[in-house]
């Protein structure tokens, strides 16, 4: 892992080339750096510490901070496999615009799992090569992991063979 | 040889090639090289291990195109875990990718325990680590034997099948469970072992050794076997990184990324074992890859045996751990605990955790995100399986569909962990 020097140090780097903007917030957790940048500039982020020996884009998740705005959460997990060495990069978007820049392009395995992000949280995926939804079915309405999904209350798809009332009590 | 058109002879008919020949072919006619066709494979397949669907486009018998379709089994278990306590979490997490239980509670306890800043006593380390290889074995054995099937070679499934159930009876004998045990708690394991387990696993690990050589036996010496694995579903390491494929099929194209290895977790780093890599890459080196990897892990539980340290199996916190049942006759302290755990559960400072393990598939993490709550506020799990799948097509372009149902079985997908 990057420690808490190396951390900043990417970070300084990334606000001397992108501005002071940039970076919205580091954290040190449990011997995790996590990266916290603004959700423009994801594909120069990744590009960046690409170019660091981060080669390898583990998972992408979303998260849901509900109450906290911006609400949504975009993660994306790097690895240096050289180094054995990870770092967390996180977006933060609203839920009125939740559109980030897709890095599909960069890093062809965000593909699903970017299509997973979008069919479970909503975030909007610019420039992904077929933005779909991936596991729930296509004509679902709403989605599904955000914190304000009830659990429960789904209607249940195939009911033909459902056993009905007899009514012999009546 | 006689004559095809006996219709000749009949008063009034005409030969059938005669007919034919009237018929204008021009306009039927079409260049080979411009017919596509497209074929949808599964969900309900038994090639297709579970219920995956394959939109593919051939063209002949040469597949040009392939778009898997996924989502038949997705239960929502992200969402029920954001429902339960840490610790009821652990049997939904577990039903994930079905064929590695255990490893899907190592990467959720390991996410907690992250969190919580909580040790794990080395008995409960060793305990974890010889379940976990017996699981990859029981996983490799499935896959063996499934894989087999699909290529044909039916009696491969039969055998393997067979010591597969072995491994089931001695997770029963330890855990209670075949599958899904629910024996890895948040700080350690459920139960100490029985008396006999040890010596029931040795008796096992005595036996595989004959019984895989007899399996290779069957395998590499079958020629139609090997001419349907040898060369076919060729992918380059760079190609697979960039699509994010971990675990043996990355170590089959060369690279000898094992987190066990590259990152220690739960004392791994005690243990003498080898990672297996191939050289070409195609669907035998996945096959010899994880054949290996079935004699590495009993190497592994043959030393977490040996060297099995005394002493706890389970962290002796009583805050995130369940006290002893004979305690709780005579201790209130341990009542009360008992009573908040199993009623609450235990909170979990506010944090992110993402805790990597190697699963029989590859990087298997889990992401844990609690909020101070009992409840952990979004649990996500980088399954293998998922990731991997998109390997599929880069392996199986411009192949025949023949070998997709080869590359399909090495590439051991499962669609529980697919679909979560």
């Amino acid at each position: 892992m990057p420690d808490a020097t190396g951390l900043e140090l990417i970070a300084q780097e990334l606000r001397d080339a992108h501005g002071d903007s940039a970076v919205l917030e580091t954290t040190y957790f449990r011997d995790k750096a996590t990266v916290q940048v603004a959700p423009s500039l994801v594909r120069e982020t990744l590009g960046h510490l690409k170019e660091h020996g981060f080669h390898f884009l583990a998972s992408v998740h979303g998260v849901d901070y509900y109450p906290e705005e911006p609400r949504l959460g975009v993660h994306y997990e790097l690895l240096d496999m050289t180094e054995v060495d990870r770092i967390t990069v996180k977006l933060r978007v609203s839920t009125d615009a939740p559109v980030v820049l897709s890095v599909t392009p960069q890093w062809p395995t965000a593909d699903h799992q970017e299509r997973e992000v979008y069919d479970m949280f909503g975030v909007v995926f610019e420039e992904h090569p077929d933005l779909r939804r991936i596991l729930m079915p296509e004509d679902y309405e709403g989605y599904p992991q955000r914190r304000d999904f009830p659990i429960g209350g789904e209607p249940v798809l195939f009911t033909h063979n459902e056993p009905t009332n007899p009514g012999y009590w009546q | 040889m006689s004559e095809v058109d006996t219709r000749a002879d009949r008063p009034g008919g005409i030969s059938y090639r005669r007919q034919e020949e009237s018929i204008e072919l021009e306009h039927i006619a079409h260049p080979e090289h411009e017919e596509l066709l497209t074929l949808n494979l599964g969900p309900h397949h038994p090639a297709t291990h579970g219920v995956l669907r394959l939109l593919t486009t051939l063209e002949g018998e040469v597949v040009r195109d392939i778009k898997p379709i996924i989502g038949y089994v997705h239960t929502g278990i992200e969402k029920t875990a954001e429902d339960k306590a840490y610790w009821k979490a652990i049997p939904v997490i577990e039903r994930m990718d079905y064929l590695a239980y255990y490893f899907n509670a190592m990467a959720f306890c390991g996410a907690v325990e992250t969190l919580l800043d909580l040790d794990v006593p080395p008995r409960g380390q060793y305990l974890r680590i010889a379940h976990l290889e017996l699981n990859r074995i029981a996983s490799h054995l499935l896959w063996l034997a499934a894989g087999g099937l699909d290529l044909g070679a039916i009696s491969v499934f039969w055998y393997a099948w067979r010591d597969r159930d072995r491994v089931l009876d001695l997770f029963e004998m330890s855990s209670g469970q075949r599958m899904h045990t629910r024996y890895f708690q948040v700080g350690g394991v459920a139960e100490d072992i029985p008396t006999g387990w040890e010596a029931k696993v040795r008796e096992f690990l005595a036996d595989l050794p004959s019984r895989l050589e007899q399996y290779e036996n069957l395998i590499d010496s079958n020629e139609i076997v090997l001419q349907r694995l040898r060369g076919t579903g060729i992918v380059d390491e760079r190609t697979l990184l960039g699509l994010g494929v971990t675990g043996p099929l990355l170590r089959a194209s060369g690279n000898p990324w094992d987190l066990r290895k590259a990152a220690p977790y739960s004392s791994y780093d005690h243990f003498d074992f080898k990672i297996p890599v191939g050289t070409v890459g195609d669907n035998y080196d996945r096959y010899r890859v994880r054949m290996a990897e079935i004699r590495e892990s009993m190497k592994i539980v043959e030393q977490a045996l040996d060297g099995m340290p005394e002493g706890a199996y389970i962290s002796g916190n009583r805050k995130y751990a369940l006290p002893p049942r004979h305690e709780l006759a005579t201790s209130m302290e341990a009542l009360i605990h008992h009573f908040k755990l199993v009623t609450e559960g235990f909170r979990v400072p506010p944090g992110e955790a993402y805790y990597p393990i190697e699963s029989p598939r590859g990087e298997l993490a889990c992401f844990v995100r609690a909020d101070g709550s009992s409840k952990p506020a979004r649990v996500h799990m980088r399954d293998p399986s998922f990731v991997n799948l998109q390997a599929l097509k880069p392996m199986v372009e411009d192949e025949y569909i023949a070998d997709l149902i080869a590359t399909l079985a090495m590439l051991d997908p499962i669609l529980g962990g697919i679909d979560r």
